[in-house]
């Protein structure tokens, strides 16, 4: 397939935006393919939604520059806003009015008439499991029905491409199955999905390719497999008992697993990705002979914290942390 | 690569999206908006406390207060003062609008209007025109007070139903300077502060209460030039004798002004801060 003959859904090129003198986005370019997920994978506060802010029109970017299927999101606003769907983190819904009402005003809007407006709410209801609640005032609505109700809006139009801005953040497990049900529902119909999240997991299961953003600026890049395995299958968290040994333990660590080791000295942790779990005994009884004390043993699958760790050298940090610093 | 002669399907070819939006779908939009705002009131009538209760506490207090003073009685004060406080009501009404678009647009649902390609002006004035119902209950309100304490406007019904209508439309103009300020204020209360800051002059300044010829000469020559005044002026020609004259038309230019000036500022502003 030769796709570069075909327009990207989203070609954003050294987006930057400053806040305040801060850059929350400094410089992310991006190339999402027509018909794939586009996972954008970072922690709170690493400009995930500022970028989809103004992929989305929402924002005008300070730098740079982004076209979405072609059309530039500063020059054309009008072209882009008929083409995406956006979903956002805080429900962009009407709190005073009723479900029905809300998807019969976006319908509206969008150019249906009265009596196809109310067959696509009904419709879209009924999709999302709201057809019982139609009537009550979303003051009253649960945040898993307010995000439905919310994703239900963005399809009014079967936008080509869709901005799911953490989708699932602050959901219960059982809604955010339902969620990734319906979002690859919409995949296979069709739809060019970017979608943010925090989630390794959840970019895993859902994108095809997946970008990792940290402190506004694109770190990784590459399919689910590729980044994981830019950190190892797994990673090896050891806590010892005496933090004096953390050097020795460092040292095996290293011997065994031939790859960088980062240690905690103040937690006297070490962690280590790890690409074939079966070396683990290994390590213990070597640590064992050499008397380093393990007060503590973890194999865990890779989350977003060690792709950062392995990725940027550094932990992923909140908003709140950053600032303090 | 050997398949670059394989058309592409469904992701071949880009999207038709829109390019402009016209004058038709911008009042489309628009009116949509204000159904938007109706049922906004519908769901919320708590809102209307001030529409109700205003022209009723103010019509009875101002009437029995300066009716005596000014022009000897009540009976033949009301031709004078119904027009004026008429028009003070529905227009310091108009400063909610400001205040409920400052904490509508904190509001996630904007947005959604503002990522829907949709005219930029809708979401505004769908939030102003919908507003108008409240001038409308005002109005109306009004009017009944006074009828029930004895005003019978010699305009005839017509007449009463032309100044109500006068007084809605130029408080819909107005109330565009108020969207302003919700817009360029980050506060509700900061806009309810400065909005009444601004009208409590203009309205007490102008021929809605006393005679003009009572006031000093420099407060004269502010009042005959108050845009209030002129409304004020035109609502009592068209409810008392049932005609149109110099006022009226200077209402309706005032008002036509305010709108060509404020809408597209309120507008340009209001996406400055998207």
């Amino acid at each position: 397939m030769n796709f570069s003959a075909i327009t990207p859904a989203v070609e954003a090129d050294g987006l930057v935006k400053m806040f305040g003198g801060q850059r929350a986005v400094d410089g992310v370019s991006l190339t999402v393919p027509t018909g794939s997920v586009y996972g954008v994978l970072g922690p709170n506060g690493a400009g995930k939604t500022t970028t989809i802010r103004m992929l989305a029109t929402l924002l005008r970017p300070d730098g740079g520059s982004a076209r979405i299927f072609g059309h530039d999101v500063m020059s054309e606003p009008t072209a882009v806003r008929s083409l995406v769907g956006v979903t956002g983190q805080y429900a962009s819904v009407d709190e005073d009015l009723t479900a029905t009402e809300n998807l019969v005003i976006f319908s509206r809007l969008l150019g249906l008439s009265r009596a196809a407006a109310k067959r696509k709410a009904a419709e879209l209801l009924e999709e999302f499991a709201l057809t019982e609640a139609a009537n009550k005032p979303l003051k009253n609505f649960s945040g898993g029905m307010r995000r439905r109700l919310d994703l239900a809006a963005s399809l009014i139009a079967a936008p080509p491409l869709l901005f799911l801005d953490e989708p699932t953040t602050g959901l219960d497990p059982r809604t955010r199955a339902q969620m990734w049900v319906t979002i690859r529902r919409l995949v296979r119909e069709g739809s060019t999905v970017l979608l943010t999240t925090q989630y390794l997991d959840e970019a895993d299961q859902l994108a095809d390719r997946i970008a990792v953003i940290d402190r506004g600026r694109v770190i990784a890049d590459g399919t689910a497999d590729e980044l994981k395995a830019s950190v190892g299958t797994s990673s090896l968290q050891l806590t010892l008992v005496d933090r004096a040994r953390i050097g020795d333990a460092q040292q095996v660590l290293a011997q065994y697993l031939d790859v960088e080791v980062t240690v905690s000295p103040e937690a006297a942790r070490l962690t280590a990705p790890l690409t074939d779990p079966s070396v683990t005994p290994e390590i213990l009884i070597r640590l064992r002979d050499d008397g380093i004390g393990v007060d503590e043993l973890t194999v865990s699958k890779p989350s977003l914290d060690e792709v950062f760790l392995t990725i940027t050298g550094h932990v992923a940090e909140d908003d709140a942390e950053r600032n303090v610093a | 690569m050997t398949t670059t002669l394989e058309a592409p399907t469904r992701t071949g070819t880009p999207p038709a999206a829109v390019e402009r939006i016209g004058v038709g779908q911008a009042v489309r939009n628009s009116l949509t908006m204000a159904y938007r705002g109706v049922l906004k009131i519908k769901h919320n009538p708590e809102q209307l406390f001030d529409v109700t209760l205003q022209p009723i506490l103010f019509t009875v207090m101002f009437t029995y207060i300066f009716g005596g003073a000014i022009s000897g009685d009540v009976q033949s004060y009301l031709p004078v003062i119904i027009p004026g406080i008429l028009v003070q009501t529905v227009i310091v009404t108009s400063i909610v609008t400001g205040t409920q678009l400052r904490e509508d647009m904190d509001k996630g649902v904007f947005d959604r209007f503002k990522s829907l390609p949709i005219a930029r002006i809708a979401p505004l004035a769908g939030a102003l025109t919908a507003d108008m119902v409240r001038y409308g209950i005002a109005t109306v309100l009004t009017f009944v007070m006074g009828y029930l304490m004895g005003y019978r406007p010699g305009g005839g019904f017509l007449g009463v139903v032309g100044a109500g209508l006068l007084v809605i439309g130029c408080s819909f103009a107005v109330s565009w300077i108020f969207a302003l300020m919700g817009v360029l204020m980050s506060k509700a209360s900061a806009v309810q502060g400065v909005s009444m800051l601004i009208l409590f002059p203009l309205t007490f300044m102008s021929s809605a209460f006393v005679p003009v010829d009572t006031m000093p000469g420099w407060m004269q020559a502010f009042v005959n030039v108050n845009p209030i005044s002129h409304l004020v002026n035109a609502a009592r020609d068209l409810a008392n004798y049932g005609t149109v004259g110099s006022h009226f038309v200077w209402s309706i230019v005032g008002a036509v002004a305010i709108v060509a000036i404020f809408a597209p500022l309120t507008v340009r502003m209001y996406m400055r801060k998207a």
